[in-house]
């Protein structure tokens, strides 16, 4: 799993910047669809994000300290972690200066990730 | 997928949510169609484009509107419940994203940015930002500033704006002359902005030429608007434009009109041009754009005739005497020159006492070549002094290196 950590974007890019991100995160998923390699994906909206914190107290947010948080995330089939982090180098989200593409595994039941 | 598809939209959703939610609520609207936009950014990239994105953008646009609407009235209601007739006005229906509710809320956009009451660069930012749908740092690359400075400017007129309680209409019958006046001199700035524009976005440039037409265009298709004056702004628009893409050369660098390649002049635009020529020329409206298109129109010609620097120099002294300006009076010598000859535009150039001027010095320079060399070196090393911009001083320091590989006689 490859998760992008970034500004909200509302308030800092242009319709133009929008629509190339747009265009440069379809162009970056369809290259790992072309190799049969993509299992799906999601955009996380900031609009009405809340945190539930210890005793159910709920907060707005995670809007905290660091700018950057979660936008989306993408699955991808990768033979290693190696592989997956070469997908992740291609993504669009790192031309903001601290962005980040977290890679993770995804655990599974038979223990093959 | 559509080139400027979010920034065309971005610009409708926005004029129209100003309108419906009042000008002083700008931010809202601003606010809440770059929050569809980023929505769109967010399903889009993920799950690919909807069969119609327009109509998909506008649904997400009107939830929010009315989202904010609903607040809004619950609010006054808690708040303020003798004003709740307010918050009622509105429903769902009034959400008019129309073809013909967007064009209305952009023309009386356009006329509530350009009230008089704002300063000009301001309405320029304005109308880049609400109805071109440029971003802050678009609208400071095109002025070549910073963002803050951007953000300050248009702050302050958002300011003007609530102050003065502009409302976003058409201005009454009597008062659209005066108005229009202010709204065709943003638009010609705006063109302009873009056309000599220092920037080296070759796209930004074009972009503004661009938005400042369609604005432009806009007015000419409008029945109370589509007055002779706005035909020849356009007919101006569409000339000039027709040598953009001559104007620069590969390396970016300024190519002199008489230097051009008249290959790459747009036919088609000088065509759309001279339509709007004849439009104009109904009525008995003379403005300085109609005397500017025509000398536009007449540098569209590219065989240096003798009727075409007679008109030219007939056009000049007309503008000069409506309005002065340096630039027009130094354009003015040119045509003499071409008419009368050097050595008559040098006497009437000497008069003009433009000395400060880097425009004059290298008219000077290009009018003393061949008859006095070394002076016209001298007064284009004074211009290469005088002059602010590198592509000036590149266009100046081409020059001097010309005149000086000829031999002294």
């Amino acid at each position: 799993m490859l998760i992008f950590r970034h500004q909200d974007g509302t308030k800092v890019a242009s319709p133009e910047q929008m629509q190339v991100w747009m265009q440069q995160t379809r162009e970056w998923i369809a290259g790992i669809a072309a190799k049969d390699q993509f299992v799906g994906g999601n955009g996380l909206p900031f609009a009405d994000a809340r945190v539930v914190h210890h005793k159910a107290v709920v907060t707005n947010g995670p809007f905290g300290d660091i700018k950057e948080t979660i936008g989306g995330y993408v699955i991808v089939k990768a033979a290693s972690v190696d592989e997956a982090v070469e997908f992740a180098k291609g993504s669009p989200v790192l031309q903001g200066d601290g962005n980040t593409v977290e890679v993770r595994k995804i655990a599974r039941r038979d223990g093959i990730h | 997928m559509i080139p400027h598809l979010f920034r065309t939209e971005f610009s409708k959703i926005t004029a129209v949510l100003c309108k419906l939610f009042g000008a002083e609520h700008m931010d809202v609207a601003e606010d809440i169609a770059s929050e569809t936009f980023m929505q769109a950014y967010e399903t889009w990239s993920y799950k690919g484009l909807p069969p119609n994105p327009v109509a998909w953008l506008y649904t997400v646009a009107r939830n929010k509107a009315h989202n904010y609407l609903v607040r809004r009235k619950t609010f006054l209601q808690k708040v303020a419940p003798q004003v709740r007739r307010t918050a009622q006005e509105h429903d769902e229906e009034d959400i008019d994203l129309s073809e013909k509710n967007i064009t209305d809320s952009q023309l009386q956009m356009l006329f509530a940015i350009c009230h008089p009451s704002i300063p000009r660069e301001a309405q320029i930012g304005l109308a880049l930002r609400i109805l071109c749908g440029f971003g802050i740092e678009e609208i400071a690359n095109a002025f070549l500033t910073n963002k803050e400075t951007i953000n300050k400017r248009l702050f302050r007129a958002k300011e003007k704006l609530r102050q003065e309680r502009i409302a976003i209409a058409f201005p009454g019958k009597s008062e659209t002359d005066a108005r229009l006046d202010t709204v065709l001199k943003t638009l010609y700035l705006l063109f302009s902005e873009g056309y000599y524009s220092e920037s080296n976005d070759a796209v930004l440039r074009k972009d503004l030429c661009v938005e400042a037409m369609r604005l432009t265009y806009m007015l000419a298709c409008n029945d109370d608007t589509d007055r002779p004056e706005v035909n020849a702004l356009l007919a101006l628009m569409c000339f000039h434009s027709s040598r953009f893409e001559a104007r620069r050369n590969s390396m970016g660098e300024l190519v002199l009109y008489a230097e051009q390649d008249e290959n790459l002049w747009d036919r088609e635009l000088i065509g759309k041009g001279m339509e709007y020529m004849g439009k104009a020329a109904s009525g008995n409206v003379l403005s300085r754009y109609h005397i500017e298109a025509a000398i536009a129109y007449w540098h569209t010609q590219k065989n240096d005739t003798e009727e075409k620097w007679q008109q030219i120099l007939s056009l000049y002294d007309l503008l000069l005497q409506r309005e002065y300006s340096a630039v027009a009076a130094l354009n003015r010598i040119y045509a003499l020159s071409k008419v009368n000859g050097n050595r008559a535009a040098i006497e009437a150039a000497e008069e003009l006492r433009l000395e400060g001027n880097h425009f004059y010095h290298t008219l000077m320079g290009e009018l003393h070549k061949y008859l006095d060399n070394s002076k016209a070196i001298g007064y284009l090393e004074r211009a290469l002094q005088l002059a602010k911009t590198s592509a000036d001083k590149q266009t100046i320091q081409k020059q001097l290196e010309e005149l000086r590989r000829i031999p002294v006689k």
